[in-house]
């Protein structure tokens, strides 16, 4: 079995464009009876990750993400649609005979195993040689900073460590791909951060395709190649992280993703290849938009892309007047709530450079600005 | 004066929890102490009922006690361990389904499993006696049938022994069995399916070796008391399958042979203690507490 995968990456070669994908789900529908209704938790999924990529699965809780993934393990099956392997139709068989590892979010560590042994598991289960066993795990150990420690229970170890147990435990087979979820939800926050870096160096460093469960963005921004948003069990948005993060595709992947700003409001016509847009009781604003003039669009502005000036600023940038309404000082940043002349609360994140001009109180009269292509009608609205 | 008070409630803080645990030492010193130490002595006494026990620190009682009766501490230690094996092969897989299978139901099959207990135990076993009876419920009606030959029988046997005694203490092995099961992460089982194990290889490898602490339980918990036990014998059994609970009943209530009684009594306590903790040493106890602790 792993040598035919070894033959298909080698045929395929990494990141060849053509050819089997490494995932690739198709129409992937999930029904759940729960208390006599059909609940849908997955409602036609279609992805193809490609060899060798670092893709995330991202989105709330019950957003169908982690079915999403227990499909591609075997754990569950697809109540219609197929999923493929390297081409090759797994619907329907066990996980246990599937060229894909789990990371669960537990760890779900053997408990009554040492390391070592918990690492090999997989590899006896396949049947290698115990020499080659030893190599492979003392390999895998390494590859986490755990060697030394293959006698111990985890039980004995932190929850860091347990952790890298886990990833040891998964990568010592070499997976077609490995299966992530939220293998970090555990941890606190600066272990979390350093595994982030941590995950995405070993990702690298053994070339196996990663796809990643998590409901946090930062996460999967981090250290994703390519970010699948997912809500009410369907893919809202497929791209790569600036994509997500610059062109959010709906409202719901703009408010999920980072702090955005919507406006509403109303094309008046196009210009030097921005749209004049009327926002709602609050001013004219350029802005990239397509729709044609007199339907109504909403526009999503990042926090950190608006100026905060007490002068009105030149007119080639997009601007409204407001009042400041809050101001939280972060250290690094500091996030102003700016309220317009019809309500609408416009947030603006702004560094505190040394030689940023004094900031703005609560209760000053200011002006928002930003450059016009950093202003993004939502399609479809 | 500040002081002395905060002194003062320093030093009744400091007694507090042995205060607290006294009813515990003084319950166990009444029940437990004071009978064990009551049988010693009275093993190494002489006498008889009539003329009154005296402490002549007789340790006859407990050669004859080994010489007279070894053949029924051996026998009931044979019969414990295979009811206990018997209720490992029953109860493991109830308890396994319950745990596993049970979904919503869990708490009505555990109601199941113990429902027996409502009943008395000795009128339980008078009721298999009359079900096993040689003409009875089953027999009788197989070998009107002409199933069985007519002279085929279940009661008086060393069988019926066993088998009665692993129906009776039954719950006491599913319970810590199921104990276990239940609150086992079931993604540590997902995850050896992960890892390519089949159903049968992920049960011998992860959920078998995690329960062990629950079947440790489970045998302590039904070994002893299926060695010790008179009634299941007494009512199922015939004269040859007598075991070492009926002999000290029987020396105790019928031949009032106190000190004889007591030295059995104390034989059989001693080797059901050396039998257990060689059995936890064989097994692993850190182990199996390590994994319980979780």
């Amino acid at each position: 079995m792993a040598t035919a995968t070894e033959e298909s990456r080698a045929r395929q070669g990494a990141g060849a464009p053509s050819g089997a994908a490494a995932i690739s789900l198709e129409q992937i529908v999930k029904t759940y009876r729960s208390g006599g209704e059909d609940v849908q938790a997955v409602r036609g999924v279609d992805l193809r990750i490609e060899q060798g990529e670092f893709f995330s699965l991202l989105g709330p809780s019950g957003c169908g993400k982690t079915t999403t993934m227990r499909m591609v393990a075997g754990f569950e099956d697809p109540t219609s649609g197929t999923v493929r392997l390297h081409g090759d139709d797994v619907t329907g068989i066990p996980p246990h005979r599937r060229d894909v590892n789990m990371v669960f979010q537990s760890y779900a560590l053997f408990p009554h195993m040492t390391v070592f042994d918990n690492v090999a598991f997989g590899l006896r289960r396949k049947g290698e040689a115990a020499g080659e066993i030893r190599r492979k795990v003392a390999e895998s150990l390494e590859l986490v900073e755990l060697s030394g420690r293959e006698r111990t229970k985890p039980g004995r170890l932190s929850g860091g460590q347990q952790q890298r147990v886990a990833l040891a435990r998964a990568l010592v087979n070499r997976p077609s791909a490995l299966l992530l979820d939220e293998p970090l939800g555990a941890l606190d926050l600066k272990l979390r951060q350093a595994m982030q870096i941590e995950l995405k160096r070993i990702q690298r460093d053994v070339g196996i395709t990663f796809v990643y469960v998590t409901h946090d963005q930062g996460e999967a921004l981090t250290m994703s190649d390519r970010i699948a948003v997912m809500n009410g069990g369907r893919v809202e948005q497929l791209g790569t992280p600036a994509e997500i993060y610059e062109r959010p595709a709906t409202r719901f992947t703009a408010g999920f993703i980072g702090t955005s700003n919507l406006l509403s409001g109303t094309v008046d016509g196009h210009r030097g290849g921005f749209a004049e847009i009327g926002i709602d009781g609050a001013g004219e604003i350029l802005a990239e938009c397509d729709s044609p003039a007199g339907s109504r669009v909403d526009l999503t502005v990042r926090p950190e892309k608006i100026a905060l000036d007490t002068a009105e600023p030149s007119a080639d940038r997009a601007r409204l007047p407001g009042v400041v309404a809050e101001v939280v000082y972060l250290g690094s940043t500091t996030h102003y709530t700016v309220r317009l002349g019809d309500g609408t609360e416009i947030v603006v994140f702004r560094q505190n450079s040394s030689d940023a001009a004094s900031a703005a109180d609560r209760g000053d009269t200011v002006w928002v600005s930003w450059r016009p292509e950093h202003a993004y009608a939502l399609p479809g609205t | 004066m500040a002081a002395t008070q905060a002194g003062k409630r320093g030093r009744t803080g400091r007694f507090a929890p042995y205060a607290l645990v006294l009813p515990g030492w003084v319950w166990l010193a009444l029940f437990f102490v004071a009978p064990i130490a009551s049988v010693v002595s009275m093993s190494l006494m002489t006498g008889s009922l009539g003329a009154g026990y005296s402490f002549t620190f007789e340790v006859g009682n407990y050669t004859r006690a080994l010489g007279l009766y070894w053949e029924q501490i051996l026998r009931s230690l044979l019969y414990g361990g295979l009811a206990t094996l018997l209720c490992i092969a029953i109860g493991y897989p109830v308890a396994y389904w319950i745990a596993f299978k049970g979904g919503a139901y869990k708490t009505t099959y555990l109601l199941l499993v113990l429902l027996p207990f409502f009943v008395s135990f000795v009128l339980r076993t008078i009721s298999w006696g009359f079900i096993l009876s040689d003409n009875g419920v089953i027999l009788g009606a197989l070998k009107g049938l002409g199933v069985l030959p007519a002279d085929f029988g279940v009661l008086n046997s060393a069988t019926a022994v066993v088998f009665g005694l692993a129906y009776n203490f039954l719950p006491f092995m599913v319970l810590p069995i199921y104990a276990v099961l239940e609150r086992m992460d079931h993604r540590v089982v997902e995850a050896a399916h992960d890892l390519y194990a089949g159903r049968v290889q992920a049960f011998v490898r992860v959920v078998l070796p995690m329960s062990l602490p629950g079947v440790f339980a489970g045998v302590i918990m039904v070994f002893i008391p299926t060695s010790a036990d008179y009634v299941t014998a007494t009512v199922l059994g015939g004269t040859g399958n007598t075991m070492i609970g009926k002999v000290i009943q029987t020396q105790y209530l019928v031949n009032n042979a106190y000190p004889l009684a007591a030295a059995i009594t104390f034989v059989l306590m001693a080797v059901l203690l050396i039998g257990i903790f060689s059995y936890a040493k064989a097994l692993g106890t850190e182990q199996v507490m390590e994994v319980q602790a979780r």
